[in-house]
């Protein structure tokens, strides 16, 4: 994975940046310090780090909007940042560039329970969104792992998802309006306080646009009435097969779960080794939860057993109490950090249709075998959403290399059995360089044209979705411009 | 021109002269005159449907009753609950699936199930000069690159020619059941949509109709918790009067078609109006309106308004938190615009993407809106 170089005419005004942008913003604001900065040289994605020529963290819209003005003068790049939870590198910097963190922006603007929907700061985490409508009885639906830690304005530019968006949607379908920072400085408001707007859908394509078209300072979000309750069923089988068999008939049976999970028999054994979870010896492992009243949740119950029985599964435990469904989700949540127990690992994101589940499994094992590295798979089956971890030791020369080799091919399993190379995660720099396994010249070609209409100069986390190559010629163009 | 394929409809616009009208089937607004007409109606036929994966592929110029005929052989649904608007606007001609998703056309689910965009995976597309583009997947969640699906879903037509469209489709339900409260004002029947919508019982639709003295709250889903739901919510509606409920499901699903379509607008004089806004907003600004007859829908985050000729609504109203569009007008040579006027940062960006989607300008630059 290659970074542009560090444009050396940037490195030289250095000082000259510095002391504009804290002439420009209240005291605080701008982050120099050495030791400062390296908190912000890479995000979730540790493996490449590179830190910041200065970090920026602003309060108010006003001072994103000064701050990204005198970039856009000065010619430099800007790496917007929430929390820095991105999997995918997406908050990764360069030596030139200037990182402008939202994490001072976290009020809630304005609570309208009637409307239902709440109007935040973006640097506001996504649990506390749904934290400061709980006690009115609801809850903001998107719910990605790192939920407890990862800002709004992060999950805008991913596009998030989480467990229950089979039921829920993601990020896209939860936002209504955004305050959009443009790279010049200029404020657009898009969407707003209503279910939809005339025009062209901008809010739609800003979503998911891995902040490389603007930096959102606040954003109108839709808040539902929480359920009456909610219950997890676990249900094991003898084959992964078994399992993908099972999802495709739960949901041809017109039952909406609000989550299906799906774990294999290397994530089943980590994850019961670090919680304790119960969950059953087997080779593959369905959590399904419903949501409803009591008599509804039982029925739902009722029928996802009678077909999982058509299954022959070898363990069916429906939740009994608040107690057992912690446990059942502790497991599957604590998956990530169990898997860590084993080793280092690359999380992979790749999405496939539900059909294809069992045929993508077994691919994956062939690959792992051909690579000599194991992978476990966890995901969100409902929706087809794998995450698949492969584990390799980190201080093995050369083992770092092939287990991204092996990440690459699976990924482009995902792609030929007619699924994407990412579902959640985002493309960051981690898989900008397979877009084109996915697309062709020409879609690529479409996407950078929004590109260059929000961002002319290539100056907004400019060296990320797009392969290098694809976007060296707006790279250099705009930067031979602004020259 | 009606080219049968994708790529005989990239030929016709890559040699194309002039600027030219994109047409579904023409259901959302009269034919233009003077421009020829290139429709999309040839490139049709569902091209995969998976229904165990909840997804349907569709040629775009197939006919909407046809993809709607083909999902109910199986038991589910464009959960979007696209309108039929030909009552309410005096067109004639048969809706394509291309152009429900170039008009982002979406009824009374929107509150609970989203909009047409969201329910829209993929797109495939051709451009104004020519050029097929893909976008999105098949797949539910894809964030691989830009969503370019929303930009399309609703874009009329203006940045290229919707070929394909990949959609989640969604079981339809087993039962239904409408409530009806009767004698409320508007605020108060605004009152009563959000303290239902604001429950757990997962209502699909709240519309209320004026005219009739009527508001109208839907519920769908498995049997006994429909009957488990509808009963709960007219508890927790008490204090609007008490709720009617009607299970029977043809009673429901026509009740429901008529508030879908603004039954109640159509056939009569008057410009049709449609407002986007809070809901809690929109009583004040019906009575404001001066209008003939309105509809609330969505809770009342939609309004449809007949006015009478010539009324410069937006004027009217003055400045509010929504937008104001007329969809029907009298004399559309009144010199009022249809769409209201855009930011002019957001008109830039817009102006931009269409520059360079559309180079030589010559897709639905009057924005004739195709379905």
């Amino acid at each position: 994975m290659d970074m542009p170089a560090p444009d050396p005419a940037i490195l030289a005004r250095r000082a000259r940046i510095l002391a504009r942008l804290r002439a420009a913003l209240p005291a605080g604001t701008v982050i120099d310090d050495p030791v400062a900065l390296a908190a912000y040289e890479c995000d979730a994605f540790t493996a490449y780090r590179c830190p910041p020529l200065a970090v920026v963290l602003p309060r108010t819209t006003a001072e994103v909007s000064a701050a990204l003005a005198l970039c856009h003068a000065e010619g430099v790049p800007v790496v917007p940042r929430g929390s820095g939870t991105s999997l995918a590198g997406g908050a990764l910097p360069t030596a030139d560039c200037v990182v402008l963190g939202v994490a001072r922006m976290t009020a809630v603007l304005e609570t309208d329970l009637a409307n239902r929907l709440v109007r935040v700061q973006a640097g506001r985490t996504n649990l506390a969104v749904s934290a400061a409508v709980e006690a009115a009885g609801f809850f903001y639906a998107p719910d990605p792992s790192s939920q407890l830690a990862c800002a709004i304005a992060g999950n805008i530019a991913m596009n998030s998802g989480g467990a229950h968006c089979l039921k829920y949607g993601v990020t896209t379908n939860n936002l209504l309006g955004a305050t959009v920072v443009l790279m010049d400085g200029t404020v657009v408001e898009l969407g707003g306080p209503f279910m939809d707007a005339p025009g062209l859908d901008l809010l739609g394509v800003l979503c998911g646009s891995e902040g490389q078209l603007g930096v959102v300072t606040e954003a109108i979000l839709r808040i539902l009435p929480k359920p009456e309750g909610a219950r997890p069923v676990l249900i094991g089988f003898a084959s992964n097969e078994a399992a993908g068999a099972c999802v495709a008939d739960i949901i041809r049976a017109g039952v909406l779960p609000v989550a299906i999970e799906f774990m294999d028999r290397p994530c089943i054994v980590a994850c019961e080794a670090f919680a304790k979870a119960g969950y059953p010896d087997c080779e593959a492992l369905l959590i399904v939860e419903v949501e409803g009243a009591a008599a509804e949740i039982d029925a739902q119950l009722a029928l996802i057993g009678q077909i999982a029985r058509r299954h022959d599964p070898v363990a069916l435990r429906e939740s009994r109490s608040e107690e057992e469904s912690r446990r059942i989700w502790l497991g599957r949540k604590s998956a990530f950090g169990a898997m860590g127990q084993l080793g280092d690992y690359i999380c992979l994101d790749g999405t496939i249709p539900v059909s294809e589940l069992p045929r993508v499994l077994r691919r994956i094992a062939e690959l792992a075998e051909r690579f000599g590295l194991r992978v476990a798979n966890v995901f969100h089956a409902g929706d087809g959403n794998m995450h698949p971890l492969i584990l390799f030791d980190a201080n093995a020369p050369g083992e770092l290399a092939r287990a991204e080799a092996l990440g690459a091919e699976i990924l482009r399993v995902c792609v030929a059995a007619g699924g994407c190379l990412t579902g959640e995660h985002g493309v960051g720099v981690e898989k900008r360089d397979l877009m084109s396994e996915q697309y062709a010249p020409a879609d690529l070609e479409a996407q950078m044209r929004v590109k260059d209409v929000f961002d002319p100069a290539w100056l907004l986390n400019p060296a990320k979705v797009f392969p290098l190559a694809a976007s060296a010629a707006r790279r250099a163009g705009a930067r031979a411009a602004a020259a | 021109m009606r080219p049968a394929t994708e790529a005989e409809l990239a030929e016709a616009l890559r040699d194309a002269a002039g600027p030219v009208a994109v047409r579904g089937g023409g259901t959302r607004s009269p034919a233009p005159g003077g421009l020829p007409v290139l429709s999309a109606a040839g490139i049709a036929g569902i091209r995969l449907y998976e229904p165990g994966a909840l997804t349907l592929v569709v040629a775009a110029g197939t006919p909407l009753a046809e993809v709607e005929a083909a999902l109910a052989a199986e038991g589910q649904r464009l959960a979007f609950e696209p309108p039929d608007l030909r009552g309410l606007l005096g067109t004639a001609g048969v809706s394509t699936i291309g152009g429900v998703a170039a008009a982002n056309a979406s009824g009374p689910r929107r509150v609970q199930a989203g909009a047409c965009r969201d329910a829209m995976l993929g797109v495939r597309f051709v451009d104004g000069t020519g050029a097929v583009v893909a976008n999105g997947g098949r797949v539910m969640k894809n964030v691989t690159g830009y969503d370019l699906v929303k930009l399309m879903a609703g874009s009329r037509g203006r940045l290229g020619v919707l070929t394909e469209i990949a959609f989640k489709v969604l079981p339809a339900p087993e039962a239904a059941a409408d409530l009806t409260l009767r004698g409320l004002d508007d605020a108060r029947a605004v009152a009563a949509m959000a303290a239902a919508l604001g429950t757990p019982f997962e209502v699909t639709g709240a519309a209320h109709l004026p005219e009739a003295g009527t508001t109208h709250l839907r519920i769908e889903g498995f049997a006994a918790a429909v009957a488990y739901r509808a009963g709960r919510l007219a508890e927790r509606l008490a204090s609007f009067g008490p709720a009617e409920i009607e299970t029977d499901a043809a009673r429901v699903a026509a009740r429901w078609a008529g508030i879908r379509d603004v039954a109640p607008l159509h056939g009569r004089a008057g410009d049709v109006w449609r407002l986007s806004l809070r809901a809690t907003e929109a009583p004040g600004l019906v009575a404001q309106a001066g209008a003939f007859a309105a509809l609330y829908d969505w809770g009342g985050g939609l309004v449809w308004l007949l006015v009478a000729p010539g009324t410069d609504l937006r004027a009217r109203l003055g400045p509010f938190a929504g937008h104001a569009t007329r969809l029907r007008a009298t004399d559309p040579a009144d010199g009022i615009a249809a769409d209201p006027p855009e930011a002019p940062a957001v008109a830039a960006l817009t102006a931009g993407l269409i520059a360079r989607f559309d180079p030589r300008g010559i897709l639905n630059r009057a924005a004739a809106c195709a379905a």
